[in-house]
């Protein structure tokens, strides 16, 4: 079944797209991340253009996120004054995003930005995920008893000024520093049209030193309203927000993601971690070999 | 007075007295679609370019030479920028650029005969008649085996992708005096208005040639969401982030109740 999409100019399957954004829904149902990670190159490896695929790929997002923050704000499990704080630095942070994306295309080096970008986070991240899984599943294979963390934010966040509390974190810290993490994740946000959870989990746990029981809930809190807010920053500025796109892939996501948080309570976390971690790994080797091999096309040509 | 009168009606006289001494044939063309319309399910075009060779007199010429129709179908044209991708310290980045004030956004170009075979290269440069002979007109002052590196480039990947074609011999001529093309006009075009030109040539040279026009646009609901993406941008990302949220939270509402 085709279909034209307005804003790319092109028509697609728009069978193909809808399982797509199915396929995605499920991983981020099943791993709670938005999965934003994944659809922006499946979509420019379908032929929509990188910019159209980045903007509409932020709609998703917001669409697969909104279910899980509900969810998490029923349990509790937001922290609703720190993700306050994270949004407020993830707004800041599109915007500036939005003016680095101009910048970056004008110069015509938007593409192999956008491609390093994603092989040092996703390498980072992956890398980091498959080590502390592979460490959990070995101890409980082996039986020996997991070493208790020590919860500690780091100590570059301690040394910030302006402490305040954070009740439902367990934190006495500076507002500075989840409003620097918060404007990070926005400039990423716009970039590479993730939400930016799977940096921002870890962020929380490690840098900051979060309670476990709110950190998922509060990522999502921020995704929301950032891929939000990057959808908008799309709208008025590259006008690259496809809604016919957007639309097709939620319809996917959105039915693919209850499936997924369905079937993640039958398997055990360090394994779901894992299996997240070589996904990201293979995504970040992917596009890793795409900038060293030889590209197909060595001419682009743009509207000026 | 009377003199003026008589140098007035000089070029009417010669105007009549033209077709006797030097009879030019006369196209008559049209296209299947004066208006193409892109909708949902829009998924490209194809045209039908057919029309009529009136020669004067109707007598079709007597000797032996043949007649020979060149039909190009043109987009809208842009102004472009093009890259090249070089690679830098182990990974492939845009390196060098051109840009081109008016290259053509679509060119189809079909003939009875390959082109190179009716025309010589003066001739088909005049008349842009084939890939070869696009006037690009680039907005640098690179050197020429540059601008042709960049030109086969861009042409490259138009052609690859639909946009650019030729198709030597793909014009009918039935009887000498009727003729039809088909042209594919891909879903990726740009909207705009596009021309179809059409030639006909004998003897290495340009007879007659007609031009008809076709518009290209968005329609319904296609043309109401690209105009509301350009003209009420705001509301639109209101919009698309107002559908993401309904989508998602119906999803979760409906998961909780099975």
């Amino acid at each position: 079944m085709d279909i034209y999409l307005p804003i790319a100019n092109l028509s697609v399957n728009a069978l193909v797209i809808v399982l797509l954004g199915g396929g995605v829904g499920l991983l981020s149902g099943m791993f709670g991340v938005g999965g934003g990670f994944l659809t922006t190159p499946l979509l420019i490896v379908y032929g929509i253009p990188p910019t159209v695929a980045a903007a509409s790929a932020a709609s998703q997002v917001t669409g697969a996120s909104v279910s899980g923050v509900f969810a998490h704000i029923r349990r509790g499990g937001v922290d609703t004054k720190m993700g306050g704080v994270l949004v407020a630095g993830g707004l800041v942070g599109s915007l500036f995003g939005g003016w680095l994306f101009k910048l970056l295309q004008a110069s015509g080096q938007i593409d192999t930005v956008i491609a390093i970008v994603y092989v040092l986070m996703l390498g980072s991240i992956g890398g980091l995920m498959a080590k502390e899984s592979w460490t959990a599943i070995h101890a409980s294979r082996t039986g020996a008893p997991p070493r208790p963390r020590k919860r500690r934010h780091h100590p570059l966040v301690a040394a910030l000024p302006l402490r305040t509390r954070f009740y439902r974190s367990g934190l006495y810290i500076s507002p500075l520093a989840p409003l620097l993490l918060g404007f990070f994740v926005g400039i990423l946000t716009i970039l590479l049209g993730i939400g930016g959870g799977f940096i921002l989990v870890p962020a929380m746990l490690y840098l900051l030193g979060m309670t476990t029981q709110v950190v998922v809930g509060t990522s999502l809190f921020q995704t929301l309203f950032v891929t939000a807010m990057a959808t908008m920053v799309h709208a008025t500025t590259t006008k690259a927000v496809d809604i016919v796109l957007a639309a097709l892939l939620l319809l996917g996501s959105v039915a693919g993601a209850q499936v997924g948080a369905r079937f993640a309570t039958k398997v055990k976390p360090e394994y779901l971690r894992l299996a997240l971690a070589i996904i990201v790994l293979l995504v970040a080797f992917r596009i890793g070999l795409g900038l060293g091999w030889r590209p197909d096309e060595i001419y682009s040509v743009e509207l000026s | 007075m009377k003199k003026l009168l008589l140098l007035l009606l000089v070029p009417l006289l010669m105007g009549q007295a033209k077709p006797a001494t030097q009879a030019k044939p006369v196209l008559v063309p049209d296209v299947s679609q004066r208006d193409i319309e892109i909708a949902y399910s829009f998924t490209g075009a194809e045209l039908l370019l057919f029309g009529a060779i009136l020669y004067p007199g109707g007598r079709l010429p007597d000797d032996d030479k043949p007649t020979d129709i060149v039909v190009v179908v043109k987009g809208p044209v842009q102004s472009i920028l093009v890259r090249e991708k070089e690679k830098v310290a182990g990974i492939w980045v845009n390196a060098a650029r051109l840009r081109y004030r008016s290259a053509p956004s679509f060119y189809a170009i079909a003939s009875s005969r390959p082109v190179a075979s009716l025309v010589d290269e003066r001739t088909q440069a005049i008349y842009e008649l084939g890939l070869n002979s696009l006037q690009l007109s680039p907005a640098s002052s690179a050197p020429t085996e540059e601008q042709d590196r960049f030109a086969r480039g861009l042409v490259d990947l138009k052609r690859r992708s639909g946009l650019y074609f030729e198709a030597p011999g793909a014009v009918e001529i039935t009887d000498g005096v009727l003729y039809r093309a088909r042209v594919t006009i891909p879903a990726r075009v740009p909207v705009g208005r596009f021309t179809a030109e059409t030639f006909l040539i004998r003897d290495g040279r340009v007879l007659a040639a007609a031009t008809r026009d076709i518009d290209i646009r968005k329609s319904g609901f296609e043309r109401f969401v690209a105009r509301s993406a350009d003209r009420w941008s705001f509301t639109y990302g209101l919009t698309a982030v107002a559908l993401s949220i309904l989508f998602g939270w119906t999803a979760g509402w409906v998961a909780r109740r099975f």
